[in-house]
């Protein structure tokens, strides 16, 4: 593990989680720098998607620490812990729009919840996100079910940012999109960093994603961190699963 | 950091200087609003307006929205609002939002007379679909089920014995304890009111005729529509969400066959076990009020009963399960099928089950009455 980062966002300490027998994150330390986007990658099944779950609150966890924007989760009151949710959205790995709401009421919906504003307000500014995302004013009133599986992970995305997040989870933000759209995507979330300033944690798989979104990766194996840093870092390394992931013939397709 | 945002009218040279100061953020969304809407009366009222943001301390979509908002109705024919001072963090965050066009309105549902016929009539013609959806599921039904007579091979027995297992017997003891406690009523109510005439022995008259002709199938019939009617909904309503079933049939497998017709069975299997247990243990719960409460000690209550009733009674009451079986599991099926993207939707159907299986089964009881009456069982 490389030397604390001082303006971690999210800090992660020592932390073991633990469904029945099978330990899936036995003592894993993590920071996360304000301002960047993390790649965070791992075989299947490594537990990447519980640690998202661990660092939200979805998952209970056995030991350890979680800070977030400074934070002590486990020690802070309800209204404490509502005003950190209040500063993260999350992109879920298949959407998890509400389906009976339009798109317009989804992304509305966390807005209307935290602050007293217009209808009028609320209007402009889910055509503001949806425009964020690439997406046209058109699709606002039609329901998830009748969307197109890029679309609802684009609608998804707008109603993470609907309250101007400092920090976003994406868990797979490109699965399951076509090399264009999720080109897009990738460009998307760059370019939402840059103007809102945004902390990025994304769960990914795409090594596309990894090499033109992410300013560091880190990557998960057997319960812990083996490895966070660059991509060059990464192709440096030595460790036979990262040389195999980062070397292989899909990465060389890649690189170019 | 966090400061109250405000926005300053500073006069400049010939024009109005606007002056952002503070958080333009969304937790301020509501104050900034107000201030705004202030501002925007100002359109106008001077020849050059500028709107001056360099002294904003932090900006997000709300603020930056605001801000152009704000901008554009202060651009009034040939007065042009500028918006100056603008850090280059931020431009790219207001260039993004400049795109926004007026936000398309929601279309506000108008409740009108002619809205309220039209929904009337509407509902009226959809218990005609109804009938045909029941009518094309009873016919796919048994098109599958002859299917499967001539390839028995086909025939799913394990999802069959599951759900047998599911509405038959987990659904023994709420039945038997529901029958019980009717019974016990029956004939406590009876007795109470028999006593006055001197006639408590005929309790017995009544509690066998209506628990094995009428009660009995009747209420565990509505029992199994309220548990395994809504239960069948609401599983082939979610795998119709989730595109289970399209992938069935791509497989090549008839989701009738494979889905529907085992469930059917089970349910047309385990409603004649169920009435039966049913009125057992109505019986019981009535002999044991008659005895212990009526003082009709069980020797003479089963002598009576012996007289009172005929297999007859019991005939007519088990000939009804299986058919009322049918009507919960096609009404439940169909509308599983019914069942749309979202999860109100599923819950619409999975009311609208429980709701026209007891509807149909009440509604066959009568019809069975009419035909046992005429035929004179």
């Amino acid at each position: 593990m490389a030397e604390p980062i001082l303006d971690a966002i999210i800090r992660v300490r020592d932390i073991t989680v633990q469904f029945g027998s099978t330990r899936v994150l036995d003592g894993l330390d993590l920071d996360v720098k304000r301002g960047e986007i993390l790649g965070f990658v791992g075989p299947s099944g490594a537990g990447k998607s519980v640690l998202t779950r661990t660092i939200i609150g979805l998952v209970p966890k056995i030991s350890g620490r979680i800070e977030v924007f400074g934070v002590d989760l486990d020690a802070a009151n309800s209204t404490l812990r509502r005003s950190v949710e209040r500063r993260w959205g999350i992109l879920f790995q298949q959407g998890a729009l509400f389906s009976s709401l339009t798109v317009r009421q989804n992304i509305q919906f966390p807005v209307r919840e935290y602050l007293k504003v217009s209808q009028r307000l609320l209007d402009e500014i889910m055509v503001a996100k949806l425009g964020m995302v690439g997406l046209r004013p058109e699709v606002a009133d039609r329901f998830p079910s009748e969307l197109s599986g890029g679309m609802i992970k684009r609608v998804a995305l707008a109603r993470a940012l609907a309250l101007d997040p400092e920090l976003v989870f994406l868990d797979e933000p490109t699965s399951g999109l076509d090399p264009i759209g999720a080109g897009d995507f990738d460009e998307l979330v760059r370019t939402l960093q840059r103007t809102l300033g945004l902390t990025v944690f994304m769960v990914t798989h795409d090594l596309d994603s990894l090499y033109t979104a992410c300013d560091r990766i880190a990557v998960l194996g057997s319960g812990k961190i083996i490895a966070a840093g660059t991509m060059a870092d990464m192709q440096a390394s030595e460790h036979p699963w990262l040389r195999q992931y980062f070397h292989g013939k899909r990465a060389r397709a890649v690189v170019g | 950091m966090s400061s109250d945002p405000a926005l300053q009218r500073v006069a400049q040279g010939g024009g109005l200087a606007l002056c952002a100061v503070g958080s333009w953020t969304a937790p301020f969304a509501p104050l900034l609003e107000r201030i705004v809407a202030d501002a925007e009366k100002l359109a106008g009222s001077n020849p050059s307006i500028v709107i001056d943001v360099s002294r904003v301390a932090k900006l997000d979509t709300f603020g930056a929205w605001l801000i152009e908002r704000l901008r554009r109705s202060l651009t009034q024919g040939p007065i042009e609002a500028r918006i100056s001072g603008l850090s280059t963090n931020y431009a790219s965050l207001v260039d993004e939002v400049r795109r926004v066009d007026s936000a398309p309105a929601v279309a506000a549902a108008q409740v009108t007379i002619t809205g309220i016929l039209a929904q009337v009539g509407r509902s009226v013609a959809g218990i005609g679909d109804t009938i045909v959806g029941l009518i094309d599921m009873l016919g796919a039904v048994l098109a599958a089920s002859g299917r499967v007579l001539i390839h028995p091979r086909d025939f799913r027995l394990t999802s069959t014995v599951h759900h047998l297992e599911q509405v038959c017997w987990r659904a023994v003891p709420i039945i038997v304890l529901i029958t019980f406690l009717i019974g016990c009523i029956i004939s406590q109510q009876g007795i109470f009111h028999f006593r006055r005439f001197g006639a408590d022995i005929f309790v017995v008259d009544m509690l066998g005729v209506l628990v094995l002709r009428e009660i009995g199938v009747l209420l565990v019939a509505i029992m199994v529509a309220g548990r395994s009617g809504s239960a069948y909904t609401a599983e082939l309503g979610s795998m119709k969400m989730r595109e289970e079933i399209d992938a069935l049939r791509t497989m090549g497998f008839d989701p009738i066959e494979v889905l529907i017709l085992p469930r059917m069975l089970a349910l047309v299997i385990a409603l004649p076990i169920l009435a039966f247990l049913g009125a057992m243990s109505a019986l019981y719960g009535g002999g044991l009020v008659a005895w212990l409460y009526g003082g009709v000690d069980p020797e003479a209550f089963l002598l009576r009963l012996r007289d009172a009733i005929s297999i007859d009674h019991f005939t007519v009451g088990i000939i009804k399960a299986p058919v009322m079986a049918a009507v919960i599991g096609i009404v439940a099926c169909v509308e599983g099928l019914a069942v749309q993207g979202s999860a109100e939707s599923l819950g619409q159907h999975t009311t609208a089950s429980v709701v026209k299986g007891i509807f149909f089964v009440i509604v066959m009881d009568g019809v069975f009455a009419i035909f046992f009456a005429s035929i004179g069982m």
